[in-house]
């Protein structure tokens, strides 16, 4: 090793971006086996839970009932392992590894989009399981076409939960996060009507639960099926992607001043 | 100090690994950096010594860039510390965290190298740490030693020109300290430039080439182990006086002359001074003093009066020297 020559180091394309990073971040979330369980393996069961009742071969829209909750559960799915993502930006900040990343030319940005990489590819992970097991039980009919919109529509609206759990990692601090997002989007499921539709609801519950995170993006995830969006179901997915894109910028960019 | 090699565009030979020019900086009401002068020439190994609180992490983080100084001028090697971490010039060894617990040994060297745009070979860093036998274990289960030794092999990925040290030491038994050390050297020899922070006196004086002490956000003392010694001049005085009365002896060591400062603990009397030998003669002839003991002081006893009451008189010493 001779002397150190400052003119001949060069700054890394992409601002750090590269394919090792980012297999590296999918190995993690695969490794996670907390994530696994109750993103991959409890929608698919809560699938046969509620998806396998008797009016399963009921008419809706375009396909059948069962259909209808086999989306609404990969949604559940998708927004769990997203927002376990997410809640993964405030973990690594309680280690310091945030900060050990600024002394690398790693742009900040290039981490987010890394992060919201990773966000993505669970979400379509937990959504394909719930898909296939439903395609396996054979029970949910709608058209190939519709299958395939409603499930990209699924992965898009999963970004919401992926922000909203940067927002949670920050608020609730270290590994606790889960603990309280958990409980949390399983409540947001009941009010967006995943698990029981909001027609079974009394109206005063029913009027609480038009205004919740959860009842916007099902709406809009189950749209190529149902054929019915009412303009405050858009409304309020727009609404809460921003809120919780907002909640997290504005953690995350108070965090750094600290730093 | 002597102040040589300017701007960039200067041959790397002769620019400074770090120059900071009157830098200060706050939080808010609190003054953590008051106005530090600093250069470092490439291949020196510096020791940043002060007691907890002085500001030595606060002015690393200004090194490496992660945050901005309330005023004056840091720059690595004739750039901003951005742009030098952005080339992988400058690199830090933090004392705790900064590691992901899922992610193995291996991985974590990896994801490491993957980001810089000149990095060494990810197993002959493993090698050159000692961590290639631990390769395969998750970071959770590496001991404190095992984890510092991933922070430095992650440290020297991409050759850094300047190498920063937060306490590195902490949480080593004293063979992983030696090695530890023995392997920074080894590294400063090539031309790379060590700047450790540290508030043990030992690891300073034992390794560094040169020490600067820093006392409530100044440079107090600047200068090789030797020569921070010699600025704390004099020996103490310890006695036993039975009955002691801080008051009238205070009065009477005043008129012996070179008494630093006295000390009166019970019966246990302490003269700092410049002339030991009329202190105990004093004490022995004059008083029913016994046990009379008299120590040169060492570098502990330099930092003290350096940081602590001694600092206004250091301080200017230190700058006459400078």
């Amino acid at each position: 090793m001779s002397a150190i020559d400052p003119a001949a180091r060069r700054v890394p394309p992409l601002g750090g971006f590269n394919l090792t990073l980012l297999s590296l971040e999918l190995r993690r979330m695969l490794r996670n086996r907390r994530t696994i369980v109750f993103a991959l393996v409890f929608p698919a069961a809560m699938f046969f839970v509620f998806g396998s009742g008797a009016q399963g071969d009921e008419r809706v829209g375009e396909g059948n009932v069962s259909a209808y909750v086999m989306v609404s559960m990969a949604l559940y799915g998708g927004a769990l392992i997203a927002a376990s993502t997410g809640a993964g930006v405030a973990v690594e900040r309680a280690l310091g590894w945030s900060r050990q990343l600024r002394l690398t030319p790693l742009q900040p940005a290039v981490y987010i989009v890394v992060k919201a990489l990773v966000a993505l590819v669970a979400g379509a992970i937990a959504i394909t399981v719930v898909d296939l097991v439903g395609l396996a039980q054979g029970r949910p009919q709608m058209p190939t076409a519709v299958w395939v919109e409603c499930a990209v529509l699924t992965l898009v609206c999963t970004m919401t939960f992926a922000a909203l759990g940067v927002f949670a990692g920050y608020v609730v601090p270290g590994e606790n996060a889960m603990q309280v997002l958990g409980p949390g989007l399983a409540l947001l499921s009941f009010l967006g009507g995943l698990f029981i539709p909001l027609s079974s609801y009394s109206p005063v519950i029913r009027d609480i639960a038009f205004w919740t995170p959860m009842y916007g993006v099902a709406e809009v995830a189950r749209a190529p099926l149902t054929h019915e969006l009412p303009w405050y179901a858009v409304v309020n997915a727009v609404v809460w992607l921003g809120l919780f894109i907002l909640g997290a910028a504005w953690r995350m960019s108070r965090d750094t001043a600290r730093v | 100090m002597t102040a040589t090699g300017t701007a960039a565009g200067t041959s790397a030979a002769t620019l400074a690994a770090v120059r900071l020019t009157g830098v200060h900086k706050d939080f808010g009401p609190v003054h953590a950096v008051r106005g530090i002068d600093l250069e470092i020439r490439p291949g020196e190994m510096v020791a940043f010594l002060g007691p907890n609180g002085a500001g030595k992490t606060t002015t690393l983080d200004m090194m490496l860039g992660l945050s901005p100084p309330t005023s004056g001028e840091v720059s690595v090697l004739g750039m901003t510390p951005r742009q030098a971490v952005a080339r992988g010039l400058v690199a830090a060894v933090m004392q705790t965290g900064g590691l992901l617990k899922d992610l193995t040994v291996r991985e974590t060297v990896q994801y490491t190298a993957s980001l810089f745009a000149d990095s060494k070979p990810v197993e002959a860093v493993l090698a050159s740490a000692g961590i290639t036998g631990i390769g395969d274990r998750p970071v959770a289960k590496c001991s404190g030693g095992e984890q510092q030794r991933l922070r430095f092999a992650m440290a020297l990925l991409s050759d850094p020109a300047l190498l920063l040290l937060d306490e590195p030491t902490t949480g080593m038994d004293v063979e992983g300290r030696r090695s530890f050390w023995s392997a920074i050297r080894e590294d400063a020899s090539h031309g790379r430039a060590v700047l450790f922070a540290t508030h043990y006196l030992e690891e300073a004086d034992q390794y560094a080439d040169r020490i600067v002490l820093i006392s409530e956000g100044r440079v107090v003392a600047d200068g090789t182990g030797g020569e921070i010694k010699s600025l704390a001049s004099g020996r103490t005085v310890r006695a036993t006086v039975p009955r002691a009365d801080a008051e009238a002896l205070g009065t009477a060591l005043a008129a012996v002359g070179g008494v630093e400062r006295l000390e009166v603990r019970g019966d246990q009397v302490l003269v700092h001074t410049s002339d030991s030998d009329a202190v105990a003669r004093y004490l022995l002839t004059r008083t029913e003093a016994h046990d009379v003991e008299i120590t040169a002081r060492g570098l502990e006893d330099a930092f003290l009066s350096l940081t602590g009451r001694g600092e206004a008189q250091a301080s200017h010493e230190a700058e006459e020297r400078a």
